[in-house]
């Protein structure tokens, strides 16, 4: 009874909001709606309305859901010096890195599916119902971790919302497990999203060890760098106390992770270029491209300038801890890691295909329509989620105040985020 | 059928009440709703509810294959208007398909490609083909960066030319099967490589980790004309395929597993004899005695696929 209390109370404070919030949900909602009528003609006239065609099979879709998998790994970068070191300032914080992770996964998700033949045979996939071809399919290793690292977030959250909510202290017996437990298996959701292609020998471009690494190393780079705006984001339209501190402990962490991606970026360049194999060919087409074939070339500087430029504002201490420049620096990582882990992972794997053609791929209208609707849905999941945590965050929304007041608990209620 | 659309309001009559094209929300809602329960029931047939359920054809036994053999040969019949037989024929003992192909034949007529298209309903628009023959320079040898699939000469063989037919290398180490999610494409006991398209989920992983360029995707609904249709099919072979699926060469698993087995269409089509097909464990076969004879090479040796496609140099 208590819980359905919760989730009544948590209803009202999702539908309260000042103009602000009713304007961004509306805009999430249009966009989600010409995302679904996208998916619908997708759905109509099949995957032929995208621009993937056999040379290039994975695109813009596989590429977002890449992108998705780090920012939802890099939950992890919390997690770490709150729970294990108990490093105040970044504890207070640490579920709402815990939402976005929860957020991230059913992107990747969403992605997963818009990409599928025949979504409808998603049973295939159920162990027991159907035939997962586990542990010899990486792409199933990936659905079991995925689906276990949401659960695990989703029960974490809760269970500390709600104790929270109903003023009774967490069991740690309960919940450490949980929190040590959710630490590898972030790891794990990267790694394994590496594996899948790191382990396919029809594509050189893919099947070299540093990629996994580099998957990580970017992931802890582009996961905090949409954090660092949204904790900035809710500092100022709530009553929450987000510490400078804790935003500079993460951008410090941040440029670390984005020393190590340059310097793995570094060695994979100079290992193609120095040794100049027939395998070049592919970060050829990424960084000069190939005769008249030069689409995806400028993304290719483009992220690498990001990546420069970011790394050199969080690595200088009194730039990282000016807020013009910090945003900065997580605008340009974020741009930078969306390239890399997107266009800039699949397109060159594909291209050349394995028997020489070139396919010059671009996303399709489509494509792009189902993309913003998809990231719409995580924005208005997160936006919906903070709308209910931070009042627990805050002791604004609790059982005695309801009980007590009879009334609405979200008198108080902060408004939305307004970033994107 | 219809040649025109059939006007609805004739030129004479009265004007509607209310201007066309204009719903009261009460209308709208009732359309709606008629529209979604006439899909869902569409969905709900018998045969589609059978089909939805069906088991991964792997599992099926007897009776259940002749219940989904039959489901399927009513389907296409009613779709073109006549008898198709689609065979559900197992590997047979002692079997194992190899096939060979003499590069020093090869003159580069594609006339491979389109059998191929004919025999195992290929579709049209968009078009699949499941053989591409790369056009290669002589000076550079098999240079695939370099080989080019749209040569478009009007004679051949072209003198500074020669040409590399590819298609499903039917790998004994296949890198497509290892990474499908479901199981749903697998080597058979004959060696061949096959996929059940009422199984497969449409993710493209096995596209992906193929190194020949031998999967192709369904990205629209699939097209064979009435007349060109090929109605003697097998299930993992050359049966119509939905949209949305992955399909490849199964080296004409439809003709090869008959009692009185018959080439593949592109072996019988070859105008050069290039193409040679045959039981890799039978010692007198003619595949053997290229293993044995020839100068033999396989595509992409370094990467441990152990084809059964090799390629040689008979002359």
């Amino acid at each position: 009874m208590t819980f359905l209390r919760f989730l009544g109370g948590a209803g009202k404070l999702i539908l309260k909001g000042n103009k602000t919030y009713y304007a961004w949900c509306a805009f999430l909602l249009a966009l989600i709606g010409a995302g679904v009528a996208a998916y619908v003609r997708q759905m109509q006239a099949g995957l032929i309305v995208t621009h993937m065609r056999d040379s290039v099979s994975w695109a813009y879709y596989i590429g977002n859901f890449t992108f998705l998998v780090g920012v939802a790994a890099a939950a992890i970068m919390l997690v770490i010096p709150a729970y294990i070191y108990h490093w105040q300032p970044i504890k207070e914080i640490v579920i709402l890195g815990e939402l976005l992770a929860i957020s991230a996964v059913i992107m990747c998700l969403l992605f997963v599916t818009v990409d599928m033949g025949h979504p409808e045979r998603f049973w295939h996939l159920i162990p027991l119902v159907g035939i997962l071809n586990f542990p010899r399919s990486m792409l199933a290793w990936d659905v079991v971790v995925l689906n276990l690292y949401l659960a695990l977030n989703v029960v974490i959250v809760a269970y500390l919302l709600y104790n929270s909510f109903i003023g009774r202290a967490p069991n740690q017996s309960f919940f450490w497990p949980l929190v040590i437990f959710s630490i590898p298996f972030a790891v794990s959701i990267h790694t394994v999203t590496a594996f899948i292609y790191n382990g396919m020998i029809a594509r050189p471009y893919w099947n070299a060890s540093i990629l996994a690494p580099k998957f990580l190393a970017s992931a802890f780079c582009s996961g905090p760098a949409v954090l660092l705006i949204l904790l900035q984001v809710l500092r100022r339209t709530t009553r929450l106390k987000i510490q400078d501190a804790a935003i500079w402990k993460i951008a410090e962490l941040m440029a670390y992770a984005m020393a190590v991606n340059l310097f793995l970026t570094g060695a994979e360049i100079y290992k193609e270029f120095y040794s100049a194999s027939e395998h070049l060919v592919y970060t050829r087409y990424y960084y000069l491209g190939i005769g008249e074939h030069q689409a995806i070339v400028p993304f290719a500087w483009m992220s690498l300038i990001c990546d420069f430029g970011a790394f050199l504002l969080f690595l200088i201490p009194s730039a990282r801890r000016n807020v013009l420049l910090l945003n900065l620096g997580c605008v340009l990582i974020y741009a930078g890691v969306y390239i890399e882990k997107g266009i800039g992972l699949l397109i060159p794997g594909f291209t050349p295909d394995t028997l020489g053609e070139i396919y010059e791929y671009t996303p399709s209208s489509t494509e792009v329509l189902v993309t913003a609707g998809i990231f719409s849905v995580g924005f208005l999941l997160y936006t919906i989620m903070l709308k209910v945590a931070v009042p627990v965050m805050l002791g604004e929304f609790k059982l005695s105040q309801l009980s007590r007041e009879k009334a609405p608990a979200g008198a108080g209620a902060p408004a939305g985020d307004q970033v994107d | 059928m219809k040649d025109r659309e059939t006007p609805i309001v004739k030129p004479n009559e009265k004007p509607a009440p209310e201007p066309p094209g204009h719903l009261t929300r009460r209308q709208f809602l009732a359309v709606s709703a008629a529209g979604a329960v006439s899909v869902f029931l569409a969905g709900c047939t018998k045969a589609g509810r059978e089909a939805f359920f069906q088991s991964r054809f792997k599992e099926l036994t007897g009776k259940d294959i002749d219940k989904v053999i039959a489901r399927l040969e009513k389907e296409y019949s009613e779709k073109y208007g006549r008898a198709v037989s689609v065979s559900a024929a197992p590997a047979a003992e002692g079997v194992l398909f190899g096939y060979g192909l003499d590069l020093s034949r090869c003159i580069g007529c594609r006339r491979c490609v389109y059998a191929c298209v004919e025999e195992n309903n290929l579709s049209r628009d968009p078009q699949i083909q499941w053989i591409r023959v790369l056009r290669m320079n002589k000076e550079r040898g098999v240079d695939i960066m370099e080989s080019d699939a749209y040569y478009n000469p009007a004679q051949v063989p072209e003198p500074e030319a020669f040409y590399m037919p590819t298609a499903c290398q039917q790998c004994r180490n296949p890198p497509c099967v290892k990474v499908c999610p479901t199981k749903a494409t697998w080597q058979e006991p004959d060696g061949i490589v096959v996929i059940d398209y009422d199984w497969c989920i449409g993710c493209r992983c096995c596209m992906a980790a193929c190194p020949y360029g031998a999967r192709h995707f369904n990205w629209g609904p699939p097209t064979v004309p009435k007349d060109h249709l090929n109605a003697h099919m097998h299930y993992l072979g050359n049966r119509l395929r939905p949209r949305g699926v992955v399909e490849k060469c199964t080296f004409c698993i439809q003709r090869v597993r008959e009692a009185n087995g018959h080439y593949p269409a592109c072996v019988e089509a070859c105008p050069v004899g290039a193409r040679k097909f045959g039981n890799l464990l039978d010692e007198q076969s003619e595949i053997r005695y290229i293993l044995r004879e020839k100068r033999v090479f396989i595509f992409k040796e370094d990467l441990n696929t152990q084809p059964k496609f090799y390629y040689f140099y008979a002359t």
